[in-house]
């Protein structure tokens, strides 16, 4: 059973915003909405400088559906998770919920006022009839149904965004990280995530355990 | 008329009252909309991946295919 995914490889990455302009011409975005957009750190600083492309992550345990009052979420028996506009009430909930900011609003009028949630659907459509115009109006192309993938990750020109199966991608991207020797400790930016390694250690090689000690 | 206005004011009285809110088990997140069709229930485009409507293991499988793309050693096998 398929379980779709995105997977964006930092160490490939060239921030080229080829994977935004491509969602924004598939599913026609409308203006002051981005539902994929690439996030660098480190700007400038050579050696430094790492970039990612973030969208919705298809979450297995979605927090925007968790905390949807109007329930206009769902997910699709693939894993991908949608909603249902006609349902969706504008809240603001979901951005809140989301850790990658993925819920867009639209600015629908003056003071403040938001139109209804968009986000990326994994070039999954919504809930009209597939290949519909009310499906591309709403919701954008629904290329899973033409049994292609997502346009950002088939458009990336360094093959730095996987999308798909997560069991392929994920051995598409753990052969390419064996490749490249970056792997564990090693890489750049574990130290940030899961802690600096004790001293003495290099780079992915375990500490000894003490004498005596349990292992 | 004594008794009219206490049963007047006893049914105004349960307008106020509040729906207790009980919460079901059997409710889950995720299970309001109930009307998408699954990608595998569509016809083929005419040029492009193909696969049986209704297959799904037919149509995961050219997924699965297509996302070679994604892997330089394997896409010229395609």
């Amino acid at each position: 059973m398929a379980r779709m995914k995105f997977l964006c490889d930092a160490e490939r990455c060239i921030e080229c915003n080829g994977c935004v302009t491509a969602c924004k011409n598939e599913n026609e975005v409308p203006w002051g909405v981005n539902r994929r957009r690439v996030v660098t750190i480190n700007d400038g600083v050579i050696g430094a400088e790492k970039s990612i492309s973030v969208a919705c992550m298809h979450c297995s345990d979605a927090p925007c559906m968790a905390v949807c009052p109007v329930d206009c979420f769902y997910k699709t028996a693939d894993g991908v998770v949608l909603h249902d506009k006609d349902l969706c009430i504008g809240c603001g909930y979901c951005f809140y919920a989301c850790p990658f900011g993925a819920p867009q609003f639209p600015q629908a009028g003056a003071f403040g006022l938001r139109g209804k949630m968009d986000k990326c659907t994994f070039c999954a459509g919504g809930p009209e009839d597939d290949k519909s115009n009310a499906e591309f109006k709403k919701y954008g192309r629904n290329r899973l149904a033409e049994g292609k993938l997502p346009a950002c990750a088939e458009m990336c020109s360094t093959k730095a965004l996987l999308g798909g199966d997560g069991d392929v991608i994920a051995d598409i991207y753990r052969e390419r990280v064996a490749r490249r020797g970056s792997k564990g400790a090693e890489a750049w930016g574990w130290g940030s995530a899961y802690g600096q390694p004790p001293k003495g250690a290099q780079g992915g090689v375990a500490p000894a355990a003490p004498a005596g000690g349990k292992s | 008329m004594r008794r009219l206005l206490l049963a007047a004011a006893v049914l105004s009285f349960t307008g106020c009252m509040e729906v207790e809110q009980v919460s079901s088990p059997d409710r889950q997140a995720g299970q309001t909309v109930r009307r998408d069709t699954a990608a595998w229930n569509n016809e083929p485009l005419a040029i492009g991946p193909k696969w049986k409507k209704g297959d799904r293991t037919g149509w995961e499988e050219q997924i699965k295919q297509r996302q070679l793309a994604q892997h330089e050693d394997r896409r010229i096998y395609q």
